[in-house]
C-alpha cells in the first residue's frame, strides 16, 4: 500500500470505527454537531468562498429543509419514514433558493446577501405565525427514530461525505472552473462565454440542497425544533460564514476545519465560560477579516506557495 | 456579406453622445485598426459589440445576424472575443486555469478544454508562465494572456483593445508576431491601438474616429495622411 | 355618506396618518445607512444595533438623571457619532485595504461588530425588555374632521408627533449641511468619485469618519425619538437593520432623498399592512415590497439610484 493511500486510509478507517470503539453519547454527539456544520460549511463554502456570493441568510434553507421533515411529521409520517424529510427538505430548499436567485442575481450588487437575509427573517415570521402548519412559537417535537447516537452519526458522516464529494466534483468540472470566474471578475466572466446569472444560480441550488438536507437531518436528531432556532441569525447564518472564514474561505477543506475549531470553542464556552459566547465569536469574525482573511486553510496555502516561488526561479519575460 | 457590419450605431450615456451615427463594415480575413485621439469612443464601440453596452440606435450585424441587445456571453458563444483595455485577469488563478475558462466556452469536458488551453498557451507563447498566478504576471504577460483567454474561445473576430499600450520596444515586437500569427491561423482581427508603428505595420485598412463619428476610412497610410485626422490628432495648426 | 363608510375612511386616514409619523423615524434611520452606503459604498449590517446603544443610553439617561428622552437626543448624537467615527477609523479602514477572497469583506466585518455590541449589551444589560414610562407616552391629539356630513375623529400620537417633528428637523439640517457647508460639499465629492475627490486635496480618509459617524449619530438619534414607544432590549438592532436596508434600497441605494421617500413608503406600507392585512406579518410586508423593487424597480423608485 502506497504512503499516501495509508495517509488517507488510516484516519478514514479511524472515521468509520469511532462508534464501534466507544458509546460515549456525549462524544458522538459532539462528532455528529461537527459533522452537521461540516456539511453546512461546505455549502456556504461553495456559494461565497468559491463563486464569490456571500450569503447572510442561509439559516433559511436550513429552516427549510428543517420544517419540511417537522411537517411531514406533523402531518403523520412516521419519524422513521420522515428520512425522506432529507431529500424532499433539500429540493424544497432549492425550490426557494432558485426564486431568490432570479431575481437577485440579475443585479449587481450586494442585493442577494441582504435579500436571503430578510428570507430567513420572512420564514421566521411565518413559522411563528403559521401555526397550523407549523406550530407557531411551540414548535414541533418529537421523539427521534433511534435511541443510540450511532446511526444518526453514520447517517451524517455519510451526508457529509457525499457533499464533499459532489462539492469535489463540481469545482473540478466546467462548473467550478466557471464558479471561480465569477468571483475573481464578473465582466471578464461574461465576455468569456459565461451565462453569470445561471452559474451563480447554479453554484445557489447545490449550496441550498445540502443546506437544506443539513436542517432536516438536524430535525430528525434533535427532535425538536422552533422557529427561532432553525432560522436564526445568529447561531446559524452568520456561524456558518464564521465557519468557513475561520477554516479558510475558497479551499476544499477549509470548512471542515473551522466546524471542528467552532465545535470544540463553542464547547469550552458552554461548559466553562458559559456566557458571551456570541461576543467572542464576533470579535473572532472580526479578527479574521481585518488580519487573517484566508482562514487557517488559505493562510497555510499562501505560505507555502510564497515558499515554492522563492525556490523556483521566475521565468524571462517575452 | 461582411463578417462584422455596424449600420449607423449611436449611442447615449444620458445627454453625452459618445458613438454618432457611425457604420463601417469588416470583411473576413482583415485587419482593420480602429484609432482615434483619447475619448474619441474606441473603447465603447468595442462595448457596443460584444454586448457590454446596449445601444441606442443602429444594428450591428456579425456573419450577417443581429448581435446587438445580446449579452456578452452570447456573443461570444457565436465566434467574437475580446480583450480588454484594462486588463482583467482572473488573479487569484493560475494562467492554465484563466485559459482554461475560456476553453470550457467551446466544451464541457475538462480534457478537451485542457487541450484547448495548453493549445492556446503555447500559440501565445505562455508555456513558461503557465502555472505563474495571473495577479503575478507583469503587464506584458497579463496582455498576452488576455490574448490566450480570447483564443481558446475559438473566435472567428478577435477585438483587441490597446494590446499594445504600457509594452516595452520588445514586447511590441513580440506581440506583433503574436498577432500575425493569430490572424495567419484565419481569426479576423478589429484592433483599437495609439501605437501608430504598429498600426501601420499591421492593418489592412484603418478606421479613424473622433467624438464617435467616423473620420476617415481607407488604407493606412491614406489615412495618416488624411487632413482631418491629422486635426484631431495634433491641432488644425498642423493640418 | 353611511356610517360604515365613514367608519371605514377614518380607519383608513388614522392608518394613514400612524404609517406617516412612522415614516417620518423610519426616515432618519434610512438616512443614515445611505449616507454611509453612498460614500464609503458599503452596507453597514451593524447599523441597528449602534441604533440599539443610543436607546440604552437614552434608557440609563432616564433611569438614573431623569433626562427626558427627546432631551436625550442631544447626548445619544454626539456619543454616536464619536463610535461610528471611531468603528470606522480602527475597524473598517484598515479592512478596505486588505485583500481577501471574499468580496463582501467590509459588509462582514459590520456583522461581526454588530454581533459583539448586541451580545455585549446582553451580557450587560440581561435581555430584559426595558421600557421608558414617560408621561406622554400614550397621550394623543384628537382631531375631529367632518367628512361628508360624518364626524371623524383622527388621533395623532404626541410621541410620534414629536419624533416626527425632530426628524423632520435632523433630516432637513442634513440636507443643508451636505449642500451649503463645505464639509457636507467634501462629502459629496467623496461619495460622487473617492479618487477624483483625494485628487482635489480632501482628506478621503477623515471624510470617510465623518460620514460613519454622522450616519451612526443619525440612527442613534432615531433610537432615542424610539425609546418611549418601543421596548429597549439587546435584540431590538437586527429587524432595524433590514429595514433600514430596505429603505435605501426603494430610495435607491445612495440616495438621499430617496432615503426619505423609502422611509415613508415603508411607514405606510407597515401601517397599512398591519391593519388591512395581519398584524402578525407587519414587518413582512417591508420584505415584499423589497422584493416587488427589486424585480420591477431595481434602481429604486424614483429610478436614481444605483442598481
Amino acid at each position: 500500500m502506497s504512503r499516501t493511500t495509508l495517509l488517507y486510509a488510516l484516519p478514514a478507517a479511524a472515521i468509520l470505527l469511532i462508534p464501534l470503539v466507544t458509546q460515549n453519547p456525549y462524544l458522538l454527539h459532539m462528532l455528529v454537531l461537527v459533522l452537521m456544520w461540516v456539511i453546512l460549511g461546505q455549502s456556504w463554502n461553495l456559494l461565497g468562498g468559491y463563486t464569490g456570493q456571500v450569503s447572510f441568510g442561509h439559516a433559511a434553507f436550513f429552516g427549510i429543509g428543517a420544517y419540511t421533515t417537522g411537517i411531514l411529521v406533523k402531518l403523520g409520517l412516521s419519524p422513521a419514514a420522515a428520512w425522506w424529510g432529507l431529500l424532499l427538505g433539500g429540493l424544497a430548499a432549492m425550490v426557494v433558493a432558485s426564486v431568490i436567485g432570479w431575481i437577485c442575481f440579475r443585479l449587481r450588487g450586494p442585493y442577494f446577501a441582504l435579500s436571503v437575509l430578510a428570507l430567513a427573517e420572512v420564514l421566521r415570521l411565518v413559522a411563528l405565525n403559521w401555526k397550523q402548519l407549523t406550530n407557531g412559537a411551540e414548535g414541533i417535537l418529537f421523539i427521534p427514530a433511534f435511541t443510540s447516537k450511532a446511526a444518526y452519526y453514520y447517517i451524517v458522516l455519510a451526508i457529509a461525505v457525499a457533499s464533499f464529494l459532489a462539492i469535489r466534483g463540481v469545482m473540478r468540472s466546467r462548473l467550478g472552473s466557471y464558479f471561480l470566474a465569477i468571483r475573481e471578475d464578473q465582466d471578464c466572466a461574461e465576455s468569456l462565454g459565461i451565462d453569470t446569472t445561471r452559474y451563480k444560480l447554479y453554484s445557489l441550488l447545490v449550496s441550498a440542497f445540502f443546506t437544506g438536507v443539513a436542517g432536516s437531518f438536524y430535525m430528525n436528531y434533535m427532535g425538536f425544533i422552533d422557529p427561532g432556532i432553525v432560522f436564526n441569525i445568529e447561531n446559524i447564518s452568520i456561524m456558518m460564514i464564521l465557519v468557513v472564514m475561520l477554516g479558510g474561505a475558497g479551499t476544499m477543506w477549509g470548512p471542515a476545519v473551522g466546524a471542528v475549531i467552532y465545535i470544540l470553542m463553542s464547547e469550552v464556552f458552554r461548559v466553562w465560560v458559559k456566557r458571551g459566547h456570541l461576543v467572542f465569536f464576533g470579535v473572532l469574525i472580526i479578527i479574521i477579516i481585518i488580519w487573517f482573511p484566508n482562514g487557517i486553510v488559505g493562510t497555510l496555502n499562501d505560505w507555502r506557495a510564497r515558499r515554492k516561488a522563492q525556490s523556483a526561479p521566475s521565468p524571462e519575460g517575452a | 456579406m461582411s463578417l462584422l457590419e455596424l449600420a449607423d450605431v449611436t449611442k447615449r450615456f444620458g445627454g453625452l453622445q459618445a458613438v454618432g451615427h457611425l457604420s463601417f463594415q469588416l470583411q473576413k480575413g482583415e485587419i482593420l485598426g480602429l484609432i482615434g485621439p483619447n475619448g474619441a469612443g474606441k473603447t465603447t464601440v468595442f462595448n457596443l459589440i460584444n454586448g457590454y453596452h446596449p445601444l441606442t440606435g443602429g444594428t450591428v450585424r456579425f456573419k450577417g445576424e443581429r448581435i446587438d441587445g445580446l449579452k456578452p456571453h452570447q456573443v461570444c458563444h457565436r465566434g467574437l472575443a475580446r480583450t480588454f483595455q484594462v486588463v482583467k485577469p482572473l488573479a487569484r488563478l493560475s494562467v492554465l486555469d484563466n485559459v482554461m475558462v475560456s476553453a470550457f466556452s467551446r466544451t464541457s469536458h475538462r480534457s478537451d478544454a485542457l487541450r484547448t488551453a495548453l493549445d492556446a498557451i503555447h500559440f501565445t507563447e505562455m508555456d513558461a508562465w503557465r502555472d505563474r498566478l495571473a495577479g503575478s504576471l507583469p503587464l506584458g504577460m497579463r496582455k498576452r494572456l488576455e490574448m490566450a483567454r480570447a483564443l481558446a474561445t475559438k473566435p472567428e473576430l478577435l477585438l483587441l483593445d490597446e494590446n499594445f499600450a504600457g509594452l516595452n520596444p520588445t514586447e511590441v515586437e513580440k506581440t506583433i508576431e503574436i498577432v500575425r500569427k493569430i490572424h495567419g491561423s484565419g481569426v479576423t482581427i478589429l484592433i483599437i491601438e495609439h501605437n501608430m508603428r504598429v498600426i501601420m505595420s499591421i492593418s489592412h485598412r484603418v478606421l479613424c474616429i473622433n467624438y464617435g463619428e467616423k473620420l476617415a476610412e481607407g488604407a493606412p497610410t491614406e489615412v495618416a495622411n488624411d487632413p482631418q485626422v491629422i486635426e484631431a490628432y495634433l491641432g488644425a495648426a498642423h493640418a | 355618506m353611511s356610517g360604515q363608510v365613514s367608519g371605514q375612511l377614518e380607519l383608513l386616514l388614522q392608518t394613514l396618518i400612524s404609517g406617516l409619523l412612522l415614516g417620518g423615524l423610519y426616515s432618519l434611520i434610512g438616512l443614515g445607512m445611505s449616507l454611509i452606503m453612498g460614500v464609503m459604498k458599503i452596507i453597514n449590517l451593524a447599523h441597528g444595533e449602534l441604533m440599539m446603544i443610543a436607546m440604552y443610553v437614552t434608557f440609563w439617561c432616564f433611569t438614573l438623571a431623569g433626562m427626558d428622552p427627546y432631551v436625550s437626543v442631544l447626548i445619544a448624537f454626539p456619543l454616536l457619532f464619536i463610535l461610528g467615527a471611531a468603528i470606522q477609523k480602527f475597524l473598517i479602514a484598515p479592512v478596505m485595504e486588505v485583500e481577501s477572497i471574499l468580496p463582501e469583506n467590509q459588509v462582514l466585518l459590520t456583522v461581526g461588530i454588530g454581533l459583539v455590541l448586541s451580545n455585549l449589551a446582553l451580557l450587560a444589560f440581561s435581555a430584559d425588555y426595558r421600557s421608558v414610562p414617560v408621561s406622554y407616552a400614550s397621550k394623543a391629539i384628537y382631531w375631529d374632521v367632518s367628512v361628508g356630513g360624518q364626524s371623524l375623529s383622527l388621533s395623532f400620537s404626541v410621541p410620534m408627533m414629536v419624533a416626527f417633528g425632530i426628524a423632520l428637523v435632523l433630516g432637513a439640517s442634513l440636507f443643508l449641511f451636505l449642500a451649503r457647508t463645505d464639509l457636507g460639499r467634501m462629502i459629496r465629492a467623496t461619495a460622487q468619485d473617492k479618487r477624483a475627490a483625494a485628487l482635489m486635496g480632501i482628506n478621503t480618509k477623515r471624510i470617510t469618519y465623518v460620514t460613519f459617524g454622522l450616519g451612526s449619530a443619525l440612527v442613534g438619534a432615531a433610537g432615542s425619538l424610539l425609546v418611549p414607544v418601543y421596548y429597549v432590549f439587546p435584540q431590538i438592532g437586527g429587524p432595524f437593520t433590514l429595514k433600514a436596508f430596505i429603505i435605501t434600497v426603494l430610495g435607491g441605494m445612495g440616495n438621499i432623498p430617496g432615503a426619505v421617500l423609502g422611509g415613508v413608503v415603508l411607514g405606510l406600507a407597515e401601517a397599512l399592512g398591519s391593519v388591512y392585512v395581519s398584524l402578525g406579518y407587519k414587518d413582512a410586508i417591508g420584505f415584499v415590497i423589497f422584493v416587488l423593487v427589486l424585480i420591477f424597480l431595481p434602481k429604486g423608485i424614483l429610478g436614481k439610484g444605483s442598481a
